[in-house]
Formats: structure tokens, sequence, C-alpha cells
């Protein structure tokens, strides 16, 4: 429950997970994250041309007695936000790595060297709260 | 009788005392303050007076009161002297409600939250927004939060326009309440005792967040807001309205000017002035402003047998979860007078609203034409409903206290609250006033004003 | 089930008789210019008053009160409210005062709150304060507010930081985020307190301060207090009190001999002022000396045996309510405090920690109690054993206390204890009340690994069972829409 991982994607320790096309990445949370969030109630997503510093919060997600922050992987501009979210919330999560939260173009070339691939994650997994 | 002295609504014989005592394991009470550390265990006796029965209580502080005077009321400003029907003092004051805490549990406070739902509704129903709080502490910080709010919305936007013609206190307590904030604000100038909305579009730049204006103004001046909106939003910016929501039942509505936000103070509602507290702060706003609002906000559900349930919903907003990343600090809420005013609403209904405003602006308008034919009250700007305000110069003190001496609290004089208002007078007419308090009103006010050369 | 009042409304139904207009009529269209008039309708409910009062007679039967049980809600101090307040506070001659009235004819007014403020003063050990935030959560802005102000005045610009600990109450970081500090979390240590170590990294010339509860949340009295109130002085900071817990403490010690700098009480927790709801509370604020220039405006002041109110405070960081705070509470807090006295505060708070200390030795038999081996006026028990066990959790108990007549405890707060479940008796329950409350949590100890289901769909008994909270909280509905 809640441990798939899904090959290609890049993740963060705050369990987001990240895909790469060029200088624009594509953002959404894992299953653990989703799992661990427990039903979904909320994403306050960010407009389109917001501009965020790497780490910088970009968006909240809510359940029922929780907030959780996603933050932005890398510094640039939103270029997309997954408008779906806004009635359907509970795709986050019903399909984790199928719904992303937003696009974003980064300013600087991506170095994905501070992510982890797949693998990574699953050992990183293994070292989180096993509740 | 040393017993009596300790008497604290506590229950406890000293059999339970000592059995609890065993129970614990401990043998005396000192025993269990044992984990205070010697130099902050407070060893003197408190410089405070004995316990006292209540009886002797309740004589001391009626005797207290006794030095308070009242007099007959034409004060406005913020807080208004409307009649209060007996069933809406007595529709709050059930145990059930008064000695509850925040409706948690929803199994067992399905009728505070009912109650808090239904005066959301009516908060809405009075606005012409769609949704609303359960409320806030007062109009005055309710203002501060729908500011909050706004920049909260736009949050790379920093600066607020506000009307000089705002109640000063919410002024000083939107000063007091940025102060710390990277936020500035950029002040509506005021032209005859209304807001001078020419300026407005060159106040309004990609920098404001949020327009702040106030109908009744602070002179009590009805602001004509037509076309107000439509420059606000080009802008992109917020359209905060503040108004006494009595008001509502005669003037135009927050959401027919066009408003994003509406704040306000519901204590015209079947709440007593009470020196200024409790009243109970109102917030309305539009749809997509729901998870930007603070407080307590009732939903509506269902429960696991498919019945209609009430909950307390979008905690996930709120301080308790958010901590030191919540927009809002705000955790209690005017529960009780919040309902002590949805309950007055009810009881007069649309058509009992009307009646109070009806009422009490003839009557304001009956006092100012009376004012007026003395020849030593000059022009009174309007339009207005049931406060205007004179401008008596450096007559103001000296009139009001006068008046008092008549048995007339005569109005508010409005330097008192901002030096720049200087000498100018807020009066207010509510519909408990009668014909004949009124005119003598008018009598002594001609008296004063007329005889003033010669008592100067 | 109860029907909203938009539901029992009648078209054309008057529920209430106004005295007739007594001075002569005049046309709308000749008080207010037509464009200022309202068009829309209200659409308000209309119905008599005697469908009113039996409406919020029947929301009240449905909602429990400290007056009809046991309320051991952890934090809230959910104590008897005597029913002299109201009384006292009902007087006209206090209720139905204008804020803005002469100072002259509001002299009884002004010493009743005059006296308060003396008698917090001398309580909590400071030197004076306000009474004009309406909350707790609303004293604490204040108080970080005053913070800011003080260190502004100091032209120390560089102390932005305030440390709170991670047991605290969400109301102290939100309200240090709004006054523009930043927050750094302490943790508790494994005795479940502030240790000086904890805080001894901070202690520099970026240190505006340190927010504590003592007792705090766990029930637990800090122990090193005056080593950290030492330290964060000697480091240049302020030391504010959340005095939600003052219940556990009254004649026992006081914050201002702890060395807190500002400080802030719940009247409707410790001051026995009705809860309401949810509300109005009130959350005077009380100060030593060195802050006394930056309260709110106004003072009260007191010369010649006249009160008057004090505006010329140059420092004052100005208003925090419209007013001067919620009067109507501050009354019943004078009366509840003036009947008291000084050795029933004192014994009030002895026996809110007896009551305390006698219920959790009886459960710590069966529910762990994972800090602390005495507490003072509340204590937190971990469910997380028995979820572990058995599946059921702290809300599944919290919800069978609910079937036996009971109110639940504060559940998951504070967030360091897994499965949290904070207990506050006060003083003001028998020690009947308190064993009928233990055998219900020994019942519901056996139910949870003898019949684990029964606990989890708990309540029963209630007109309503648990709410769908999920779905109210993705498609909000917060306003009566209508017909269906």
């Amino acid at each position: 429950m809640g441990k798939t991982v899904k090959k290609g994607l890049f993740y963060t320790k705050n369990h987001e997970w990240v895909a790469v096309d060029g200088n624009e990445v594509n953002v959404g949370i894992t299953d653990y994250a989703q799992d661990s969030l427990g039903e979904i109630v909320y994403v306050d997503l960010p407009e389109i041309d917001d501009s965020f510093d790497a780490e910088d919060e970009a968006v909240s997600i809510e359940s029922v007695k929780t907030a959780a922050p996603v933050y932005a992987p890398f510094s640039g501009t939103i270029t997309k936000v997954n408008d779906d979210l806004e009635d359907s919330p509970e795709r986050v999560n019903e399909d984790p790595y199928g719904t992303f939260l937003f696009v974003m173009k980064c300013d600087d070339e991506v170095d994905t060297d501070d992510l982890m691939n797949d693998e990574q994650y699953t050992e990183y997994l293994k070292t989180q709260e096993d509740d | 009788m040393a017993q009596n002295r300790k008497y604290s609504y506590v229950p406890h014989t000293s059999e339970d005392i000592d059995e609890m005592l065993a129970s614990i394991g401990v043998s005396r009470i000192e025993d269990l303050f044992a984990d205070i550390p010697q130099d902050v265990k407070f060893t003197e006796v408190l410089g405070l007076p004995d316990g006292k029965s209540e009886y002797e209580i309740e004589k001391f502080l009626q005797n207290l009161s006794e030095k308070n005077d009242r007099k007959l009321s034409f004060l406005g400003c913020g807080m208004y002297d409307h009649i209060i029907p007996a069933a809406v003092t007595a529709a709050a004051s059930s145990p059930a409600f008064v000695t509850s805490y925040t409706p948690y549990q929803p199994e067992i406070s399905q009728g505070m939250l009912q109650a808090i739902f239904e005066f959301q509704t009516m908060i809405c129903q009075l606005t012409g927004l769609d949704v609303s709080n359960a409320s806030l502490y007062d109009g005055h910080t309710a203002a501060a939060e729908a500011v909050s709010m706004a920049f909260q919305a736009k949050k790379k936007r920093k600066t607020v326009i506000v009307s000089e013609a705002v109640h000063p206190f919410t002024l000083s307590l939107l000063r007091t309440y940025f102060n710390e904030q990277d936020i500035q604000f950029r002040s509506l100038p005021l032209k005859g005792g209304k807001t001078d909305f020419s300026q407005l579009s060159s106040l309004l730049d990609d920098t404001t967040a949020a327009v702040f204006i106030q109908t009744p103004n602070i002179f009590g001046i009805l602001e004509d807001l037509n076309g107000i909106s439509e420059l606000i939003h080009q802008n992109k910016s917020f359209f905060i309205l503040s108004s006494n929501p009595m008001n509502f039942g005669m003037t135009k509505t927050p959401s027919e000017w066009g408003a994003d936000i509406a704040v306000g103070d519901t204590q015209p509602f079947g709440l007593p002035a009470n020196l200024g507290g409790p009243s109970v702060g109102y917030i309305a706003a539009v749809k997509n402003l729901l998870r930007k609002m603070p407080g307590r906000i009732v939903g509506e559900t269902q429960d696991d047998r498919g019945q209609r349930a009430f909950v307390l919903t979008l905690q996930a907003r709120e301080q308790h979860i958010k901590r030191g990343r919540a927009t809002s600090n705000i955790c209690t809420n005017q529960a009780l007078a919040a309902l002590t005013t949805s309950a007055y609403i009810a009881l007069v209904g649309p058509m009992g609203l009307e009646e109070v405003n009806r009422q009490s602006m003839t009557k304001a308008h009956y006092l100012k034409e009376a004012l007026l034919a003395l020849k030593e009250v000059k022009d009174v700007p309007g339009p207005f409903a049931y406060e205007f305000t004179l401008d008596l110069g450096n007559r103001a003190d000296d009139f009001i206290q006068r008046m008092l001496g008549k048995g007339f609290f005569a109005g508010v004089h409005l330097g008192a609250l901002d030096s720049s208002l200087y000498g100018k007078v807020a009066v207010a007419v509510t519909e408990k006033r009668t014909k004949e308090e009124i005119d003598r009103y008018v009598e002594a006010a001609g008296e004063i004003l007329k005889g003033d050369q010669l008592n100067e | 089930m109860n029907k909203l009042l938009f539901e029992i409304s009648r078209e054309g139904r008057i529920g209430y008789r106004f005295p007739e207009n007594d001075v002569p009529d005049k046309a709308l269209d000749d008080c207010i210019p037509e464009n200022l008039q309202r068009k829309r309708e209200l659409p308000l409910p209309e119905i008599s008053e005697h469908e009113l009062v039996r409406h919020y007679a029947n929301l009240a039967r449905r909602n429990f009160g400290v007056d009809f049980g046991f309320y051991p809600l952890g934090s809230c101090t959910m104590k008897y409210n005597p029913k002299i307040n109201e009384t006292t506070a009902s007087n006209p001659a206090f209720s139905q005062n204008h804020p803005l009235q002469p100072e002259e004819t509001i002299q009884g007014s002004l010493e009743v709150m005059y006296l308060l403020l003396k008698y917090l003063s001398e309580l909590t050990g400071m030197k004076w304060g306000t009474l004009q935030p309406l909350a707790g959560a609303h004293g604490e802005f204040t108080g970080m507010q005053i913070f800011k102000a003080y260190f502004r005045d100091r032209g120390e610009h560089k102390r932005t930081k305030v440390l709170i600990p991670t047991s605290a109450h969400g109301t102290n970081p939100a309200s240090a985020h709004l006054a523009g500090f930043e927050i750094i979390e302490i943790p508790a240590d494994n005795r479940g307190l502030v240790s000086f170590e904890a805080i001894e990294p901070y202690l520099n010339d970026e240190l505006a301060g340190i927010m504590l509860t003592n007792p705090n949340t766990l029930g637990l009295y800090e122990k090193e207090i005056m080593e950290i109130s030492r330290g964060v002085h000697q480091a240049g900071g302020l030391l504010y009190y959340d005095g939600a817990n003052m219940n556990a403490v009254m004649g026992k010690s006081r914050p201002g001999d702890m060395g807190f700098d500002v400080l802030h009480l719940n009247l409707h927790k410790t001051f026995s002022t009705p809860h309401g709801g949810g509300g109005p509370g009130s959350g005077p604020v009380l100060v030593q000396e060195a802050l006394l220039p930056f309260l709110p405006v106004p003072d009260i002041g007191l010369q010649d045996e006249k009160f008057s109110w004090i505006w010329n405070r140059p420092k004052s960081i100005g208003k925090v309510s419209g007013f001067y705070g919620n009067f109507g509470v501050i009354v019943r807090a004078l009366t509840y405090l003036m009947v008291m006295g000084k050795d029933g505060l004192t014994h009030a708070s002895e026996m809110a920690v007896l009551n305390a200390n006698y219920l959790r030795s009886q459960l710590n038999s069966l529910y762990e109690i994972p800090y602390g081996d005495m507490c003072k006026h509340e204590f937190v028990i971990s469910a997380k054993k028995i979820k572990d066990d058995t599946d059921v959790s702290a809300i599944d108990i919290a919800k069978s206390l609910i079937d036996n007549n009971i109110h639940p405890p504060t559940i998951y707060f504070p967030l360091i204890v897994p499965e949290a479940m904070m207990f506050e008796p006060t003083e003001t329950e028998t020690k009947e009340t308190l064993d009928d409350f233990i055998k219900v949590m020994k019942d519901i100890y056996k139910q949870a690994y003898a019949n684990p289901e029964y606990i989890q769909n708990a309540p029963v008994h209630t007109e309503i069972g648990r709410a769908d909270e999920v779905a109210a909280a993705r498609h909000p509905k917060v306003s009566w829409a209508g017909g269906e």
C-alpha cells in the first residue's frame, strides 16, 4: 500500500515526482504521499505565469485534517496547471503518477543530480517511518 | 468556616480528597505540585480580596453599575441602539448553547452547527454574496481579515487603497494588523463628507490587491458606488465593502455594488452595545474566495445513515493544522452572539428590517430638518440613512457636554476618534426614539446653540 | 431532524411588532436617491415568534454543553459556568452602555475593567495590561505585536526569530507568523519538556523570544523554566506565556515570577465565562513594566478617584479590536474572580490538579501515558498501542464516549503524541463523575479488544452517525441553496 514507484521519473525527498522534458518539468506527488495524506479534498494550485524559486511552496494539498505543501523542484515559471483537480481532487489519490499538478518552465538547465531516480527513491521509502 | 472560605464551586468533601490522594499515592495536595521548581513556587499570599458569597458580589457589582449614567442615546458610529425583542435574547440563553464549546463533535453538536449554518446563510442572503463563515470577533477585525484575504489571493500585490471615510478605529486597527508586513496603504481622500472616487483610477495599479470602502461611511453618508466595481475589477483587484448590515433593509447591498468581499458588524441585530462587545463581525465573499476565508466554516454533508448533517469543514486552512503557515490565527469566534443576531433577523424578517430602516430613516431625517430649522446648524451633508453629521466646529465638545446635562447622549464627536475630524458630531436616530424624545432633543439643542454666545 | 429556518418560512408571516412610527411619514425617495436603494429581494426567512422560540429550543436539545454532562476537553477548561456571572453581566446598567459615551457616565464600567486588570496582574505577577483582545489567539497576536514594537523601539531589527515548542497550540506559530516573525520549532525532549539545551543554539542577537505554555500541553510543568528564562533574557530576547493552562497554577506559581514578559489569559477558560459554542471569548494581555508603553490604546487611568481612557501612548501598537474588549465577558470574569477570592482561586487550581491526577492514576494501568508521572490540570494518553492491536483509534474511543453521554477529550493534539487524547477534568466535577468516567474508559478498553467493531461504529445512540467530512470539504455547501 502506498509504495508504488514509477520508472523513468525523478523524485524528491518531499515525495514529489518530477518528469523532465527539456527545460520543462511536470510535477506531481507520489503514491506514498497520497497514501499518507488520505482522502484529498482540495488542491490549491498556482496560477499560470506565477514564478517560484526552487523549494518555494507552489501547491498546497489538503485532506480533511492536514495540509501538505508541494515545493517547486527548480526555479521557474508555471506554464500549465491541472484544472481538472478543481472539481476532482480525488484523482491524485486514484492515480498519483498519472495526475500532474503543474508544469513548470525552468529558469536554468534542468539538473537532476539533486533528485532521486526510481531505485534510489524505493530505497529512500524504506527509511521512512513505516506506519 | 475554613472550608467556606475556599468554596470554589468545588464539590469535594474532605473524605473525597483523602481518598483521591490515597489512590494517586501521595499524602498531601502540596505533593501534587512538587514538580514546580522551588525558585518559581509562589509561597506568598495573593494580593487579592477574600472570596465572598455570590449575593455579596452581586450587590457590590450592582452598586458599581449605579455609578454609570444612562441618558437618551443618539449615539452610533458602529454601535446602534435598536429594539431587542425578548424572544431573541431568550433563544440564545439556552445552557445548551451557552455552555458548549466549538462544535468539534458533530454527533452531539448539531444544534450549534445548524445555527451557524443558518447564520452563514442569512449573511449570504443579506449581502447577496455566495459564502460566509461562523463569524469573526467584530466588524473592525473583520475588515482586517478581509484585507488579509485579498492579499492571500493576490500574493504579488502589496498595496491596498482605503477610503478616508472609513471608521477611524478600523483604520487604526488595519495599521496595527499590517504594520509588520510588507504592505502599503494608499488613501482615497475625502470630498464633502464622501469618498472622492475621481482619485481612484490614478491610485489603482498592478500593486493594488484591494480597495476598501465603507458605506454608510463614518459620517453616515451613503456612498454612491456606481461604476466603482468595474474600475476595481478592470484592475484585477478586489472590492471590499464594509457596511452596517441593518441598512440592507433599505439600501443597496454588497452584491448589487459588485463587491467581492463584504464585512461589518451585526450588533444592530439584537445585541446590546455592551460598551463595545461582544458584537459579531460578519464576512461574506464571492464563491472562489471560500478557501481563503478565515475562521470556522460550517458545511452541510450527510452522515453514515444518509441523513443531513452539519460539520465544521475546510479545516485544513486553519491554524491548528497549518500552524506557522496559516494565513489567519483565528480560533474563537462569536458563536453565541452570532446566534443571537440570527434569531433577530429570522424573527423580524425582511419586512421587519424594512420597518426598522423606514422608521429610523424617517426619524433621523425628521431630526435633521428640525435642527436645520434652528439656523444655528448649517448644512447637513447627505444622502444618509439613519446617522448624520453636524459640523459644530469648536462648539462640538461643549454641545455634547451641555446636552449631557439635559439628559442626552447627543452624538459622537468624531474629533475624539481622529483629530482631523474635529468639530464633526455624528448623530444616530433609530426606531427606538419617539417623536417626543426627538422634539426634546431639538429643544435642548436649540437652547444650547442659541445661548452659545451668552455663555461663552 | 430539524428543519432549517428557511424551510419553515412562509411568505407574509410576521414575527414581531414594532411601535408605530410617530413622526410624519417621509417618502423613501425623499431620503435616499433611487440609485442607492436596494433593488434585490432579501430572501430572508419569515416566521412567527412561537416558531422561532421552538426552533431554537429544538436546536438546543441537539447540543451538548457543560450543564448536561462531563466535558473533559483538554486545553479548553470546560469548568462549570456559574449562573451568577450571567446575572451580573445582563444588568442593563452594564450591558446597555455605548462605547462612545462620555467617560463620566461609565465610571462603574471603567472600574470593573480596572479591577479586573488589577486582579489579573496580581494573579500572574505582571505589571498591567489590556482587556482589548477578544480571544486567546487575538491576545497572542497582540503580544507578538508588542514584541515587535519593543524591538523596533530599541532599533533591534535583526531580532526576527521566535522559538515555539512542537507541542504548542497551533495558534502560537500562526500568531507569531502574522506578526512577521520567523518560527523555530523546538522539539520536546524525552520527558515531554523543553530543555535549556534545545534552545541554547538560538540564544543570539537574532532571537526575538520564546512562546511557552506552562504547564505545557502535555499537562507537565516545564522544569527548566528558570534556565530558559535567564538564557532568553541574557540573549536579549523576551518570553511570552500562553495562559491557556493557567487553571493549573493559580496561587501556585506566577508567570511574572518565572520571568515572562508578556502573556495572555483566556477568560473563557480559567475564569469560568461560558464558551458559547465557540465564543465570545476574551484574551486579556498582561505585560511587565518595560513593555507598558506598547500596550494597545486606550489604557484605563485612575486619578482623583476618576477613571478615564488614556489615548496618549505614542509607542502603542494601536488598536487591536473595535473598542475596549468583550465587556460582557469581562463582567462575568470579575464576578467569578471576586466570588472565588485568593483562597478560592488557589483551591480551584489544587482541585483541578487533584482531579486530573486521580483520573491519570486510574487510567494509567490500561492506557499508555507517554510522558511524565504526575500531571497538572490535564494529561495526554496515547491510543497507539490499542490502535496497533485492535485497529480502534483515538477517534473511535472518542465517539464511544459520546454514546456514554460524555463529551470526548481533545484528540490528535498535541501532535507529538500519536493517537493523542487529552483529558482535562477541571475542579468542578465530583468524584462520582470521575469514577463513572473511569469505568466507561475501562469498558471501552475491554470492548476494543473483545469487539473492536462495536467501538468503531460508535456512536450509535446519537441522532446522527459519523458525518462524511470528505464530501463536505470536497464540495463545500456553506449556505442553504433553496428547496430540494
